[in-house]
């Protein structure tokens, strides 16, 4: 391990910067034939909500230029379940562990999953995926009475990513974290109101919203119709995204968005990412994120930079 | 069984007829473990056009190449059969002897094949167009099991749009198997789909197949699970989904399943094709 690949988000120091992106790792369990999963910075699990969800019908994925479309519907086993048969394997491998939480009910949800998982001693950071694309809140929700139109998501509105937060970080001490969503018309907005709301990090991006036609049949490609885009195809709104962000809040940035290789990692780097998170390339080549850790030691090496953490931020304009 | 990410040496990767082609790729790893039923996720590309793996069932096992017959008589490369429908099958017919293809596998859970010895009739297999690549190797295991007699050879039904579509048949003769033929137009055997075939075959045997293995498009096996069911035959279907991952990780292929409504449970259950599949019993799925 080298030092110089060391980064901390919040209290949380990784060993490398390089982290699996939720719901595109499973439970991390399904890649142990391909990796060595203990040299990973961090493993952030497919999102966990308080009951079990079996998740949207299919079709569920399909294939765009470059990019993926995907509508799963936070499929899970619920937080007993995860807790009970998830967390042993990923605790035996010694890599921090981020849990991805989300709501089906509003804010008191996430205080009570937050709370439930400040208890897990084997819990390192929790994610606050505020930003799913994909589901179909209540509209009963306490977080619903303080947004203006139905069907929003809570991260496309700044007060009630602000409310959330606040409430979930009373609730925990963990390091947290908030996944803000791309669709919005000026992210800085609600990165902001997150870090007021006490989140010690950001991550960003989680998918674009998109859709596919089959023209023979003139059915939607995914059977929710509209869905989740991610891949290199939005590898450059996510960088900007991270820019923007980067230049308005203070707290460190998980970057993520299309990643690929180390190249597609140095940038965000430079715009201003503290870690990154690798997630559709790891359903092409499992292999991905060790690939980039050996990438960036090399990088690192060859151009004499002691600390990654140099580059962040760097852009020359 | 432990799957593997290996580079792999394409042998050959020849036309067969009409669109469809048979890639021979060397892969000792994958060719030891892999068992009727399983696939493997190919990247056709180096770039990102497209941008996931294509998962193919394999076909056989071959033992050809030199390295092979050198070393041990073991088979070392895995054979896939696919037909050229879109950008990735396209790209991938175009690859050369010679160049090095990045595979994952064996992956998924394959057919139970009961040896032919511990069952009273001989199973019936059922092929619907592409579906028959899988059940080639499924015959050659159950034909070749050490605890099979000889004279209970599977009875393979082969379906296909029309005589010059008709696949494999050659193979499963070879291997002692009874072969039936529909076709869609009536240009070779029987006249209609292929659980027509199975329908009328049903009502003049008198003796019940031990069980059916069938493997083609949804709307076949939909009909062969509901002919199995009525007629209280087990059914294996191999079912075909569109994946990303192939792993298990991204839950994107799955199908829906019957849940055992359970106290407590839920109601609506999807299982994933690539992990708990491709092989259902045709008892467990809730079809559409």
């Amino acid at each position: 391990m080298r030092e110089g690949l060391v980064v901390n988000i919040g209290r949380l120091r990784l060993k490398n910067p390089v982290m699996a992106a939720s719901g595109t790792f499973g439970y991390a369990e399904e890649f142990k034939h391909f990796i060595d999963l203990k040299k990973l910075g961090a493993i952030v699990t497919k999102t966990i909500t308080l009951k079990p969800r079996v998740g949207n019908p299919p079709p569920r994925t399909c294939e765009t230029p470059a990019g993926l479309l995907n509508s799963i519907g936070l499929e899970n086993p619920g937080i007993d379940r995860f807790i009970d048969e998830k967390i042993p394997f990923i605790k035996s491998l010694g890599v921090p562990l981020i849990v991805s939480i989300a709501s089906e009910g509003g804010v008191e949800e996430f205080v009570s999953l937050a709370k439930r998982l400040d208890r897990v001693k084997e819990v390192s950071a929790i994610e606050l995926n505020i930003s799913c694309p994909n589901i179909k809140n209540s509209p009963q929700s306490t977080v619903y009475s303080l947004q203006k139109n139905n069907g929003q998501l809570i991260s496309q509105d700044a007060k009630a990513t602000y409310e959330v937060v606040k409430m979930a970080r009373k609730a925990t001490r963990k390091t947290l974290i908030t996944k803000l969503s791309p669709n919005v018309t000026d992210i800085t907005e609600i990165a902001q109101a997150a870090q007021d709301g006490g989140s010690d990090c950001l991550a960003l991006i989680n998918t674009l919203m998109g859709m596919s036609v089959d023209v023979r049949t003139r059915k939607p490609k995914i059977a929710m119709v509209t869905a989740g885009l991610s891949g290199p195809a939005v590898r450059p709104v996510a960088l900007r995204m991270v820019w923007e962000v980067y230049k308005k809040v203070k707290i460190p940035i998980i970057g993520m968005g299309g990643i690929t290789d180390t190249e597609s990692v140095l940038e965000f780097f430079i715009a201003g990412a503290s870690a990154i998170a690798v997630g559709t390339a790891n359903f092409i080549n499992p292999r991905t994120m060790i690939e980039i850790i050996s990438g960036l030691e090399k990088y690192l090496a060859r151009n004499r930079i002691k600390d990654i953490k140099e580059l962040i931020g760097s852009l020359k304009i | 069984m432990k799957p593997f990410q290996i580079t792999a040496k394409i042998i050959s990767n020849k036309n067969i007829k009409n669109n469809y082609f048979e890639i021979v790729l060397l892969a000792p790893q994958i060719a030891r473990n892999a068992l009727p039923g399983q696939f493997v996720n190919i990247k056709t590309s180096e770039g990102f056009e497209p941008l996931l793996r294509r998962p193919l069932s394999i076909h056989r096992i071959g033992r050809q190449s030199r390295v092979a017959s050198l070393e041990s008589k073991e088979g070392k490369e895995i054979i896939m059969l696919y037909e050229v429908l879109g950008k990735g099958t396209q790209i991938l017919s175009q690859r050369m002897q010679g160049e090095f293809l990045d595979v994952i596998g064996p992956l998924g859970n394959g057919f139970n094949c009961y040896p032919l010895s511990a069952i009273r009739y001989p199973p019936i297999l059922i092929a619907g167009g592409m579906g028959t690549a899988p059940l080639v190797f499924l015959a050659e295991r159950l034909v070749h099991s050490p605890q099979s007699i000889v004279h209970r050879k599977p009875l393979v039904l082969i379906g296909a749009r029309s005589e010059s579509h008709i696949l494999c048949e050659k193979e499963f003769k070879e291997l002692g198997c009874e072969v039936k033929i529909a076709t869609d137009d009536g240009s070779r055997g029987f006249k209609g789909y292929v659980s027509s075939l199975l329908t009328e075959i049903l009502s003049t045997v008198n003796c019940q197949p031990s069980t059916i293995y069938a493997c083609g498009p949804k709307l076949l096996l939909k009909e062969i699970s509901r002919i199995s069911l009525e007629q209280n035959i087990p059914a294996q279907l191999s079912l075909e989904s569109h994946m990303a991952c192939g792993i298990g990780a991204c839950m994107g292929c799955v199908i829906k399943v019957k849940s055992k409504k359970a106290k407590g449970k839920i109601d609506d259950e999807y299982k994933r094709v690539c992990k708990e599949g491709p092989v259902f019993e045709a008892r467990e799925i809730a079809w559409e």
